[in-house]
């Protein structure tokens, strides 16, 4: 479902005379359908630079990012509008929205994208809120003014709400308390159930052991530092 | 007779503006830009009026002058003193003996023939000026029949009046294609306009010329659930019991006492030699 | 995987069938010897929101006003998918053809909404104008329609008969884009929309318009500085500079991962909050 042959990138700093930082070289990995890989390795070693290339939000200096049947590292900027639509999810750890959204509509949107009916949409919604303790009270409300943790569970509500068939999942779990945390837990179980590709990257220990298939060290896709 | 040139204007003139009305005439409703003379009266006396009459007159017409119905108001007066003197023709106050009439915000009661020319004066001829100042946009609009505009004007009319308020120099479509300003005349009026007679209009001030030839499809501008209705005061004439002329209100009195009479003089004025008489009348004549 | 299988199909068909409504095509803007904007091309397809973002003076309104029809490019072409005769290049058509175009399949948001409105005509009666344009000729229809765009823009139904001059900036501007949209345009222009508006009726009017373009599928192009607002209202982005276009891409991708110097330049003096 999610198959990368040897991605390279790098950033070049125009403005800092030209400077040119190679930040992955040769990444290559695969996810099968009900699969959940772990990524793991040091901070900074670029697990999330990893996801982000393979959402399409980093542009890869080359090599393959196969998602479905799209080349994430090749395609049209549609072509990728339609894959995040349709196809591949992502939980990052911080929450873009526009102020005075409702959370309730910030949640139902991912389903409204894909023509589900406004019903139907806060429908599900709504369980998923209620299912991550928001209190019923805040979903009228933009979640722009929560704190860290409901705004992490709001993240999570809306990468859940619609079911992506390939999840990509950074730090799902973190600020979050133990009754929380199992519930997200849950929610990732049952995507794998349905058949989704996810890669994750946990910090959390346990959630890692309890949710993922295997691991990838993106250490082993570090450029080798010329010092 | 006297040293003016027939008519006041030179000749060259006088074709000029020919050519103008005949252009108007071919094309319904389009304003025509003619180079408006100056003329011996202040603009808005009827110097485009005047100027289309001083091109149509010949020396073997009779001339009819009415000012708002009226062929004893200063404007009509002054008109038909202007033409007697500088073109020498018949004058006239009926318009059954009239060939050419001109007219300031009236059309006569009494149906026009084949025969007859009514020339109109007005003073802004671009129907769609209120609306949009530049006379760039509204050539354009007039020329891609651009016409939403228009009711834009009546839209306004109903949502603050609850009905279309406007009751004179109400716009008209002319052969289906150009919106056109009837000039200030009455809606009452406005029926009228498919007429026998040939119709000119002349703006002296803004330099047009335009005109409907006779038997032309003239319709008011409305809404499907507002129709075009041509109102007028519903009373009869006090003096020749007229009900279906368009009538004037007059206050007769310091006690508020009013009386309404026909706009058009000659038309009551005929039917009161015919022995039509008003509620009113008895108390006039002693 | 079915499910899987059905989504990948479903991803294709929906993205290759579809056919781009507007193809802008080498356009080129001179002021005598100064560039306005030129070698400009994309296509948009039906649905997308794409942002045209760089300084003043980078060509972007030029660009816009040339797409629009405001101005006449010195060459290029701006091929729209017309409901009738299908793609037609809107440079080289007749004007009437044109102007009609602007009145139904197009719309265009002025910066300044008194530049697109009718200040001495009420609100109703700017709503109703592009229907009367079009031939709508029953009042109440026209008055229920504007009536229910007031409401869709979030003006109550009471001010239907105020003169917008009687209006706030925040609904002034939105009043602009109810009597823009009324006739269901496929294509919005949008020249710095939320310019000039207080920061919490830019985001009123976002998220106004984001609900707009999704629920009636609009494809727009909005011109901006203000990298905040496509962020949040563009999927793709196009960069400009002294009338070049030096970047495109995804919104987020070129924001995040920008590849040109000046792009570059154009994100890190972004202030954060």
């Amino acid at each position: 479902m999610i198959e990368l042959n040897n991605v390279n990138k790098s950033f070049t700093l125009h403005n800092q005379g030209s400077a040119v930082i190679p930040v992955m070289e040769g990444a290559s990995l695969s996810v099968e359908p009900g699969e959940c890989v772990g990524l793991i390795g040091a901070s900074g070693s670029g697990k999330s630079t990893l996801m982000r290339l393979i959402y399409g939000n980093y542009l890869a200096a080359s090599g393959q990012i196969l998602v479905g049947n799209v080349d994430v590292a090749s395609a049209e900027p549609r072509e990728i509008l339609a894959l995040r639509r349709d196809t591949l999810g992502y939980v990052s750890q911080f929450l873009r929205v526009v102020p005075r959204v409702p959370t309730l509509d910030v949640v139902a949107e991912p389903l409204l994208a894909v023509g589900k009916s406004q019903a139907e949409a806060r429908d599900k919604a709504a369980t998923l809120l209620s299912l991550l303790n928001i209190p019923e009270g805040l979903w009228g409300l933009s979640p722009t003014t929560f704190s860290g943790g409901e705004q992490q569970r709001v993240n999570i509500a809306r990468g859940f709400a619609y079911e992506y068939p390939a999840l990509l999942l950074d730090e799902p779990t973190a600020s979050l308390d133990a009754k929380n945390r199992d519930m997200v837990l849950g929610l990732i179980e049952g995507a794998k159930a349905r058949g989704a590709a996810i890669i994750g990257i946990f910090h959390d220990e346990g959630a890692r052991e309890r949710v993922c298939d295997r691991f990838i060290d993106v250490t082993g896709f570090s450029p080798q530092v010329a010092a | 007779m006297s040293n003016y040139n027939f008519a006041y204007l030179d000749e060259q003139t006088k074709r000029m503006i020919r050519r103008a009305i005949l252009k108007g005439l071919a094309v319904p409703g389009y304003q025509v830009p003619f180079a408006s003379r100056e003329m011996p009266m202040p603009y808005g006396w009827g110097t485009g009026g005047v100027q289309v009459s001083a091109a149509t007159l010949t020396p073997e017409d009779t001339l009819k002058v009415i000012d708002q119905g009226a062929d004893d108001t200063t404007n009509a007066v002054s008109i038909r003193k202007f033409f007697e003197r500088t073109a020498g023709v018949e004058t006239t106050e009926e318009t059954e003996q009239a060939s050419v009439i001109q007219t300031r915000h009236r059309i006569p009661e009494a149906k026009l023939r084949e025969d007859q020319i009514l020339v109109y004066q007005v003073p802004i001829p671009e129907p769609l000026r209120f609306l949009e100042p530049r006379e760039t946009e509204t050539r354009k609009m007039h020329s891609l029949e651009e016409y939403g505009l228009m009711h834009v004007k009546l839209y306004e009319d109903i949502s603050q009046h609850g009905a279309i308020a406007t009751s004179y120099a109400y716009p008209v479509k002319v052969e289906d294609r150009y919106v056109m300003d009837p000039s200030p005349i009455p809606k009452f009026d406005n029926p009228k306009m498919e007429m026998a007679a040939i119709q000119l209009f002349g703006a002296g001030r803004e330099q047009r010329i335009y005109a409907v030839p006779p038997y032309t499809k003239v319709v008011s501008l409305d809404f499907e659930d507002y129709p075009f209705e041509a109102t007028k005061a519903e009373h009869a004439c006090d003096l020749c019991g007229a009900e279906d002329s368009y009538l004037d209100e007059v206050i007769v009195d310091d006690a508020g006492n009013r009386m309404f009479v026909c706009s058009d003089t000659d038309y009551c004025r005929s039917r009161r030699g015919a022995g039509h008489v008003g509620r009113l009348a008895q108390e006039e004549v002693a | 995987m079915r499910a899987d299988k059905d989504f990948r199909e479903n991803t294709r068909a929906r993205t290759e069938t579809v056919k781009p409504l507007l193809q802008v095509r080498e356009i080129e803007k001179r002021y005598g010897a100064r560039i306005g904007c030129t070698g400009v091309n994309f296509d948009l397809y039906p649905g997308e929101v794409m942002g045209i973002v760089g300084e003043s003076g980078s060509g972007k309104s030029t660009l816009l006003n040339c797409l629009a029809g405001h101005l006449e490019p010195d060459a290029g072409q701006v091929i729209f998918d017309t409901r009738a005769d299908g793609p037609v290049d809107t440079v080289t058509m007749s004007e009437p053809e044109r102007r009609m175009l602007s009145r139904t399949d197009w719309a265009f948001v002025h910066q300044h909404a008194r530049d697109g409105l009718r200040t001495s005509v009420s609100a109703g009666g700017n709503i109703g104008e592009r229907l009367m344009a079009v031939g709508d000729r029953h009042y109440g229809n026209i008055r229920e329609r504007a009536i229910d765009w007031l409401g869709r823009v979030e003006i109550s139904e009471t001010r239907v008969d105020d003169r917008p001059t009687a209006f706030s900036g925040g609904m002034q501007q939105r009043l602009q884009i109810a009597r823009n949209l009324v006739t269901g345009p496929r294509l919005v222009f949008m020249d710095e929309p939320t310019g000039g508006l207080d920061v919490s009726v830019q985001a009123r009017l976002l998220d106004l318009l984001r609900g707009l373009v999704r629920e009636m599928g609009l494809s727009a192009l909005i011109v901006t500085h203000d990298l905040a607002v496509v962020r949040l209202l563009a999927d793709r982005l196009m960069v400009m500079k002294d009338g070049h276009v030096v970047e495109t891409g995804l919104t987020d991708q070129v924001l995040d991962d920008p590849q040109h110097a000046y792009t570059q330049l154009l994100v890190s003096s972004v202030l954060q909050v």
